[in-house]
């Protein structure tokens, strides 16, 4: 099932949320991701990806506190949950055995 | 820096997501957008932020944001639908007087519609029997003629039919249809006058005209072959076999080679027999005329392009051949043009030649129906505003309702959804009543004009069932519509504590608005009414410059006058005799070219061919000269002309003096002629027309007569009735057909008296709705006042203030309505229609005010009735219940 494997924008959103901690929430992320990634990330997009990671079960939100700014409307924090923390260490270390096969000898020229 | 002004992202996109997003993910979107919103009004600006917010609220319209489909919830809902229905019937019932002038409003306008409805079906019914019906194109030539802005004629020449044949690339079938085909068919004893057109046999490839006898293929092919249809072959060979059989027609004899089934109503064109082409080729054998490219008047050429053909490129090629055909001619520049079947009958006016109108099939310009639908429109939108007037004024009775649905959790769209489902409710009801009224009405329009029978039957259809109920469901929506609106603005505190919010006085001008709309409609109507009869009485009563009382014309129908003239002249109540050709003054023209001295210089003038007695029987004042002198028997002698003085101002001759102009020579047609009496200028045209140059010349044995006869009799149908038993020894066949000058002139006018009539029904409906909403708002008011009136009156109040207290109101939004009706019809008369009338007599402010009068008269009965009820009425009955 595709539902089992992280895409790498899902990766990378899930990895934002965690670095926020208790700021994540979907305009943060989308900030954090642009500034980090080099390339203007669209917030339709990032709203999108949110929806399915709750969908799969690897994020969780709530609702925040109420603020003068954003015209009085609520921000929606998420975080991440155990099957989310799973997956992006799974994905980790699968990386990390590969990067592991790769003989140091092709960097050599870079 | 100063502070910047607060930039608020639209409001309208913010509804918008709100309307279709989840409602679980509505807040933390909008949110993100808003702060988005006001980054960007730092950054670059508020008014494109606002750009980006929309774009973005729409881009957010996604399959994970989007909101189940509305009408879910309205299933969910179906329960309250039994509710509405329950509290809108009770409502109805409790409310007598209001419901009735609801629904007897509402069916009387909504049978208006109804008629249009009906009317509208059937004209757009025209031609779709045929199979190829789609595809199926008429030729339209565009013809200028002399430099002379051309018109669109439907007609076209036999050659252009041919050229297409021949040359055009893209079509399966091409057929000729020749016009006025017509004589008297002989069987036997057996004789029928039998009208009909010349064709190809490709025809019946084209339409689909069943053929019920013979072979459609070869039918029409050689010459002398006649198809019949059904009706005409029975008629002439009663029960037998008519296929084979001989036909003489005139002198020539025809062999039926087919019989097909009779053509449908709603067809475009209408015949009798059909009779081979190649039977005019061959009569015509030896008229060069026939094959011109310039005889283009009487000829259809219908087209049926293969299918999936590139009609674009059939143009091109038409305008090729034109262009090419064009270029043998000097004076004469002909384009042609193509015309879908669907648009022959409601489309747009095209010219057509001799053979009167009518000849070509029935026809309707859209802009008719336009002006048609716009008046039922105005007549429905007032029954409309009837409704939305009553309910909203009577809003305070439903309160309490309101409240309650609100408190227990009735949302808005469930508020405004019960109004509009008894909207529709009570206009379905008025459905069924002004379908009664429908039912009773259809064969008043039918019988309105001659042209209505031959051009719609407004038999029930389907599809005109379906059509009612729809546009009565639309019309129910839009009754319902404000007070739906309304209601649902209404917030539950207000609602229980029944006290209408401030904003519900805003209503109260809003009502006023709608009532002056409602009579300024219904003034405009009624004196329009009132002016447009006026003048057409006018228009009858005109002094055409002759004298066409109890004139009698009979036309000849190709018999010789003398039998006819002889005896008539024996007849004592005919007291005096004249022959001519065509009847002037109701819209029969007979051109001829007239030139004077300079051999350029011609010039159009319209003539008749008139006898010795014409002039005196008409009572044509001459102004020089005298009546014919010679008397000459054949068209080649004539040799003298009467002229009115236009022709003599157009020319100049005898440096415009009619007494000078007596011997001067003209040329008319070709032929010198010597100018014997100067007539006065008289109405040669219908009065539209000015006045312009007409000679006169001498009826001659060998053209077509119209015997006038001018009639001293008390008894006229007897005297009628004698004259026809004489016809009928002349001419056994053809029906005696005569008809009084004065008549005639009523019959070419015919289409105002067709538009006063229905002017005039809308504006007496107008009217009866316009006055039951008043009354019903009258009712109202005094009915809440009343309490009001009696404190009035216990302190002294007299039952003049009184009454001007309660009407006041009334007359100044009729007063309202009168200033600005009465100044459009007046200004719509003088600007727009009478200008079309040279001849016109001023409006004047008698026909003005007589229908304000009208109207005064009704609301004030109406008024007084009411507030003079109120203002009798006991005190002490109405304030001792609390």
């Amino acid at each position: 099932m595709k539902g089992s494997n992280l895409g790498e924008f899902e990766e990378l959103v899930l990895l934002t949320i965690a670095a926020l901690m208790n700021e994540a929430y979907s305009v943060a992320i989308c900030d954090e991701l642009s500034r980090h990634t080099d390339r203007s990330v669209k917030l339709g997009v990032v709203h999108a990806v949110l929806n399915r990671l709750e969908e799969k079960g690897l994020v969780k939100s709530q609702l925040g506190e109420a603020t003068k700014t954003r015209g009085g409307k609520r921000k929606r924090f998420y975080e991440l949950t155990m099957p989310g923390k799973t997956a992006l260490i799974r994905a980790k270390s699968m990386r990390d055995q590969l990067w592991n096969m790769i003989p140091s000898l092709i960097w050599k020229n870079l | 820096m100063k502070e910047q002004r607060q930039h608020n992202p639209p409001a309208w996109a913010q509804r918008f997501i709100a309307w279709y997003c989840k409602p679980g993910l509505v807040e933390d979107l909008i949110g993100d957008l808003n702060e988005y919103f006001e980054r960007n009004v730092r950054t670059i600006g508020p008014r494109r932020a606002k750009l980006i917010y929309v774009i973005d609220a729409l881009k957010f319209f996604r399959s994970y944001t989007v909101r189940k489909p509305i009408l879910v919830n309205f299933f969910i809902n179906r329960i309250m639908i039994g509710s509405y229905i329950k509290t809108s019937s009770r409502n109805l019932m409790r409310n007598k007087l209001f419901s009735s002038i609801n629904i007897i409003g509402l069916a009387i306008s909504m049978s208006v519609g109804l008629l249009l409805i009906a009317f509208v079906l059937d004209l757009r019914s025209y031609d779709r029997f045929n199979k190829n019906g789609k595809r199926i194109y008429r030729i339209t030539n565009v013809a200028t003629f002399k430099g002379e802005q051309g018109g669109r004629y439907a007609t076209t020449s036999v050659k252009t039919g041919r050229l297409i044949r021949e040359k055009i690339k893209g079509i399966e079938e091409v057929a000729i249809l020749r016009n006025n085909f017509s004589g008297d068919a002989q069987v036997g004893d057996n004789i029928l006058p039998i009208k009909g057109f010349w064709a190809e046999p490709s025809l019946f490839r084209i339409f689909t005209f069943p053929m019920l006898e013979g072979n459609p293929a070869t039918a029409l092919k050689d010459p002398y072959s006649i198809v019949l249809t059904e009706t005409a072959a029975r008629k002439l060979f009663g029960s037998q076999d008519a296929l084979g059989r001989m036909i003489r027609l005139d002198t020539l004899n025809y062999q039926v080679t087919g019989v097909m089934k009779d053509v449908p109503f709603f067809s475009h064109i209408s015949f009798e027999a059909l009779v081979s082409l190649s039977t005019a080729e061959q009569l015509k054998r030896n008229d060069k005329n026939f094959e011109k490219w310039t005889n283009m008047w009487s000829n259809l050429v219908y087209l049926l392009p293969s299918e999936n053909a590139d009609m674009a490129s059939i143009q091109s090629q038409l305008n090729a051949i034109a262009k090419e055909e064009n270029l043998a001619e000097k004076d004469t520049r002909i384009q042609l043009g193509l015309l879908p079947l669907y648009n022959i009958v409601v489309g747009e006016n095209l010219r057509q030649s001799e053979g009167g109108p009518g000849s070509l099939g029935p026809h309707m310009p859209p802009v008719v129906l336009w002006i048609l639908g716009g008046l039922a429109f105005v007549v429905i939108l007032s029954a409309c505003f009837n409704y939305t007037n009553l309910s909203i004024a009577r809003a305070m009775r439903r309160l309490k309702e309101i409240g309650l649905r609100k408190a227990i959790g009735a949302g808005k769209s469930q508020i405004w959804q019960q109004f509009l489902a008894e909207a529709v409710m009570i206009s379905l009801i008025a459905l069924l009543l002004s379908f009664f009224l429908f039912l009773v009405l259809r064969p008043q329009l039918i019988n309105l004009a001659p042209e209505m029978q031959r051009t719609v039957k407004l038999e029930l259809s389907p599809a005109m069932i379906v059509s009612f109920i729809v546009f009565s469901v639309t019309v129910g929506v839009i009754a319902g519509f404000m007070p739906a609106i309304f209601f649902s603005k209404v917030s539950a505190i207000n609602a229980l504590r029944n006290v209408l919010p401030v904003k519900a006085f805003k209503h109260v001008t809003l009502r006023r608005a709608l009532v002056v709309i409602q009579y300024t409609a219904t003034l405009i109507f009624i004196t329009t009414t009132a002016v447009g009869y006026v003048q057409y009485k006018n228009i009858l009563a005109f002094d055409l410059g002759f004298n066409t009382q109890n004139i009698l014309n009979i036309y000849m129908q190709g018999n010789k006058p003398d039998v006819l003239l002889n005896e008539l002249g024996g007849m004592p109540q005919v007291t005096a005799l004249s022959r001519s050709f065509i009847v002037t003054g109701v819209g029969n023209y007979w051109g001829g070219n007239m030139k004077y001295k300079d051999s350029h210089d011609s010039a159009l003038v319209m003539t008749n061919h008139i006898d010795e007695n014409y002039l005196p029987l008409h009572g044509y004042k001459l102004v020089a000269g005298g009546n014919f002198i010679s008397r000459p028997a054949t068209a080649e002698a004539v040799s003298e002309v009467i002229v009115n003085e236009q022709v003599v101002k157009r020319f100049n001759i005898g440096s415009n003096k009619p007494r000078k102009a007596i011997g001067e020579q003209i040329i008319l047609n070709g032929r010198k002629m010597t100018i014997v009496g100067v007539m006065q200028d008289f109405h040669y045209g219908k009065i539209d027309n000015l006045i312009g140059p007409v000679a006169f010349t001498f009826w001659t044995p060998g053209e077509g007569a119209i015997i006038n006869a001018k009639i001293q009799s008390d008894d006229m149908p007897a005297t009628i009735a004698s004259i026809e038993s004489e016809w009928k020894k002349i001419d056994p066949i053809h029906p005696f057909k005569a008809e009084f000058y004065d008549q005639a002139i009523e019959d070419a006018y015919n289409e105002f008296s067709t538009m006063i009539k229905i002017i005039g029904f809308l504006s007496l409906l107008a009217i009866s709705i316009a006055s039951m909403g008043l009354f019903g708002m009258v009712v109202f008011t005094t009915e809440t006042r009343l309490k009001e009136i009696s404190i009035r009156k216990v302190m002294g109040a007299s039952f003049g203030n009184l009454v001007y207290l309660l009407g006041r109101n009334f007359l100044v939004l009729l007063s309202i309505s009168a200033f600005i009706a009465l100044p459009v019809t007046y200004l719509f008369f003088e600007n727009v229609v009478l200008i079309n009338f040279p001849y016109h007599t001023p409006v004047k402010a008698a026909e003005l005010f007589a229908g304000l009068l009208a109207v005064l008269v009704i609301a004030i009965i109406m008024i007084g009735s009411q507030t003079m009820k109120a203002a009798g009425s006991n005190p002490v009955e109405v304030l001792k219940s609390e």
